[in-house]
């Protein structure tokens, strides 16, 4: 028995990527984070690059690592899907657990079946949709849709179940939805191996595409083949390496070359009876209908209430955030932002900032605030929707003029305990991070009901000065609804969104 | 022709018809049974959760050493050590093998310059001096209004207790327990567990600017041990901190008085708020240590009812001069 085959090459790589999926995910925060690149996978993803290129017209800084997996794809095909995607890999093995082994079943699983065109449509949506300045691709975005679940749902519940990952228990707002969406990803092995791979991933689609051309391939000598099939068996893609193999669906899992009993198959440029391929396997009216429906769609899209066209309160997006249009251009929904967060203020909206905002982050301060001098979530977004801030930057310290606002704190007087019911409190106060405070105080004195009288420190929120960290709001007393409340406007991405004339 | 809807029922013995109608009847009593057992009026069981209470951590009075002792200098490490030899050394507080938890001010995610913590180089000296002493563990905590691993890592005292060979607890969700101080406004609240597993306890505050209470010193300080929505203490500040200074007894109180936050506290984040006063106490009557330092935020200690209400019930006395105090530079 050889060990050294290209199967168990192929397994290493896959375990020490998983594995290196699951480092950068473990360390993405404030203690263990140092200068590590932990959103390598998402930067390393083509498709992201590609679609948020045609959304904003950059290639933005870590993106650029992309580059990589798309020109060594053109040269080598597809193996990043068995090799190297967390997702796959995952699926591989979960397919792998949920499915009986008998030949009779690998062969009926394994064999290539035309639901898998769909992922080529649905690519084909999202970048039309991209090139129009709507990014959805998050949503399907196989390293978008993983670190989400994991950061989410995954580490959380892990956390819930005893382990020692973070001091408080993370909260995600509908963070369920997100855990069941995974959860039936994963099941949908059972029923297709690889479910997510083969029919709906648009990554895998998108760089199926790009190894159309690779000169580098599964090859089949036809004058050695029986037709055993037996190259079948184990195939990860579906590509049929026993007929003409559809270059597009390799993964080259390269189980079919050591599963050949006559070395019939093998890797690298044509030989002398070398076996054609089949071409992508896409109608062009099924291509086109698509194309077309996004492009109806996109209008419909757009000509809803969201963040943008109405500013909405409730959506303060993290420091750093570019402009709301711009930012829907950008942002990808991984939810590495709210992993970093210390504090979980950063949550997976709904539908706050319109359906386009779906799962984007937004702070929400009854369940942390906005950690005066903590930037970590504009260094982990690998689309730049949220710009690297530095500590000065935010804080407005020199050579910065004015501090990054997210927001402005407003009094509600009738649940004020000090302004409605005469109590002492200031909580908010004591715990404002600006230096001076953007809450003073007056101290009056009341007149009780009793007639007696009572000095009071009144709050009051000087709006020069405010940030709309939402400390205030997450340690009022009246928590249920507190007596203070951050809203976005104010805030300094935006050019209108604002309310003081001359701040 | 038989199908595979013809299968008839077989016949079966006495023995095996009278153990299936027993086996059957066992159930029925059975779901009777646990029905009288489990039948109740209430929804849940009492919870069994256990209410602790604080042990007094403090170590018999000597009368031949000093209760008191304010060091002015420069060089932190020397200041402490000065300030415990005095006292008689910290092996007049702890014994070979206890566990010790000191407890300083990391409330905010700061740095030191900005004196809204502790002095790192402070904690990180009374921590090796409790070492030397003897002391099996030492623990430092605080349950920290900011994130507390950025406060512990900013404030500089991760690192200093780290490099002095102590240990920093983090206190997270689950490591609160209900605890009864038994105040007049403050009775069962969540408190860090370490309390109740330490033998030893020294308080370690800092001296800074608080709007409600005036200033947060050492009896403020132990704000800090609890959890939960623990503001609410402002609606009646001064009745708090002197619960909260009845209920927890500490072994020693060392203040760091070196950099004093005058304005804009607790939480500061401006150099120019911070005073230098180059000044350590140490003691045993926290009332006492708080009127002393209330001259670095120029007041008077009718301007701090707390400590009036602590004396009352007989903390300590408000008029430090009256105890015996030595005051030295180093």
């Amino acid at each position: 028995m050889k060990f050294l085959t290209l199967q168990n090459i192929r397994r290493l790589y896959s375990v020490f990527f998983i594995f290196l999926f699951l480092f950068l995910a473990g360390i993405t925060d404030f203690r263990n984070m140092k200068g590590y690149e932990v959103s390598l996978f998402l930067e390393l993803d083509p498709l992201i690059a590609i679609s948020s290129f045609l959304s904003g017209w950059t290639l933005y800084k870590g993106l650029a690592l992309s580059l990589i997996i798309i020109s060594t794809t053109l040269v080598f095909g597809r193996y990043f899907c068995s090799w190297v995607c967390p997702m796959g890999i995952i699926n591989q093995w979960i397919s792998h657990v949920l499915n009986r082994h008998r030949p009779v079943d690998d062969y009926r699983l394994n064999a290539y079946r035309p639901v898998y065109r769909f992922k080529y449509y649905l690519l084909t949506l999202f970048l039309v949709l991209a090139a129009f300045g709507a990014l959805q691709v998050g949503l399907f975005d196989p390293i978008a849709f993983i670190t989400r679940s994991f950061s989410i749902s995954f580490l959380p519940g892990v956390y819930y179940s005893g382990t020692q990952l973070y001091l408080k228990q993370p909260l995600f707002y509908g963070g369920v939805l997100i855990s069941l969406i995974f959860v039936a990803v994963l099941f949908a092995n059972r029923f297709i191996p690889r479910f997510w791979c083969r029919v709906l991933c648009p990554l895998g689609a998108l760089l199926g595409l790009l190894s159309g051309v690779s000169v580098l391939r599964i090859r089949r000598d036809v004058e050695k083949c029986t037709d055993c099939q037996k190259c079948l068996r184990y195939c990860h893609g579906g590509c049929a390496p026993h007929e003409e193999l559809r270059v597009s669906e390799c993964h080259l899992c390269m189980n079919c070359i050591e599963d050949c009993p006559e070395e019939a198959i093998h890797y690298g440029l044509a030989r002398e009876n070398s076996s054609i391929h089949s071409p992508v396997d896409v109608h062009r009216r099924r291509l086109i209908e698509t194309a077309v429906a996004g492009i109806v769609l996109f209008p419909m899209m757009k000509s809803v209430v969201n963040a943008d066209s109405a500013p909405a309160h409730s959506v303060i997006r993290p420091p750093g955030s570019i402009g709301e249009k711009d930012f829907l251009k950008r942002c990808i929904k991984c939810g590495e932002c709210m992993r970093v967060c210390p504090t979980n203020v950063i949550q997976p909206g709904l539908l706050e900032s319109g359906f386009e905002g779906l799962w984007s982050p937004v702070l929400m301060n009854k369940i942390g605030y906005c950690e005066y001098n903590c930037v970590l979530c504009s260094q982990v977004c690998p689309t730049g929707a949220i710009l690297p801030l530095s500590i000065e930057k935010k804080t407005g310290r020199p050579p910065f003029q004015k501090p990054v606002r997210i927001g402005t704190a407003f009094y509600d007087r009738g649940r004020c305990l000090p302004w409605a019911m005469h109590t002492e409190c200031i909580v908010c106060e004591e715990v404002c991070p600006t230096s001076p405070k953007a809450i003073w105080f007056k101290t009056e004195e009341v007149t009780l009901r009793t007639g007696s009288t009572k000095k009071l420190k009144l709050p009051y929120m000087d709006p020069k000065l405010c940030v709309g960290c939402g400390i205030c709001e997450n340690k009022c007393p009246v928590h249920d609804r507190p007596a203070v409340r951050v809203t976005s406007i104010g805030e300094t991405r935006s050019q209108t969104n604002q309310m003081i004339l001359s701040s | 022709m038989s199908s595979k809807h013809s299968r008839k029922e077989p016949d079966i013995s006495r023995r095996k018809f009278l153990r299936n109608t027993a086996a059957t009847c066992g159930l029925v009593a059975a779901t009777g049974v646990w029905g009288y057992l489990a039948y109740s009026d209430k929804s849940v069981r009492r919870s069994s959760e256990k209410i602790y209470s604080f042990k007094d951590y403090r170590t018999p009075d000597s009368k031949s050493r000093p209760s008191m002792v304010i060091v002015h200098g420069t060089e932190v490490n020397a200041m402490a050590l000065a300030a415990l030899n005095t006292l008689g050394g910290m092996k007049r507080f702890i014994n070979k093998g206890e566990r010790v938890l000191i407890k300083p001010n990391v409330g905010w995610d700061r740095q030191p310059e900005q004196a809204a913590n502790t002095n790192p180089e402070l904690v990180g000296a009374v921590v090796n001096l409790c070492r030397q002493a003897g002391a099996s563990e030492v623990w430092v905590t605080d349950v920290s209004i900011n994130d507390p691993y950025r406060s512990f890592a900013r404030s500089g005292i991760e690192h200093a207790v780290q490099r002095t060979g102590g240990t920093v607890r983090f206190t997270t969700e689950n490591d609160f327990v209900l605890t009864d101080l038994k105040g007049q406004v403050l009775r069962v609240w969540p408190v860090s567990r370490f309390y109740h597993e330490a033998d030893k306890v020294i308080n370690m505050p800092v001296v800074k600017h608080h709007s409600l209470s005036k200033c947060t010193i050492a009896m403020k300080n132990w704000y800090g041990v609890l959890g939960g929505r623990r503001n609410r203490l402002h609606q009646d500040i001064n009745t708090s901190i002197a619960d909260l200074a009845t209920a927890i007894r500490p072994t020693l109180t060392i203040i760091d008085a070196t950099r004093v936050l005058v304005r804009n506290g607790p939480t500061g984040g401006n150099l120019s708020d911070v005073s230098r006063e180059n000044t350590i106490l140490a003691g045993l009557d926290e009332i006492a240590l708080d009127s002393y330092c209330l001259k670095f935020l120029n007041l008077q200690a009718k301007d701090v009812p707390y400590l009036s209400i602590g004396e009352k019930r007989g903390l300590g006395v408000v008029e430090w001069k009256s105890l015996d105090y030595v005051e030295l530079k180093v």
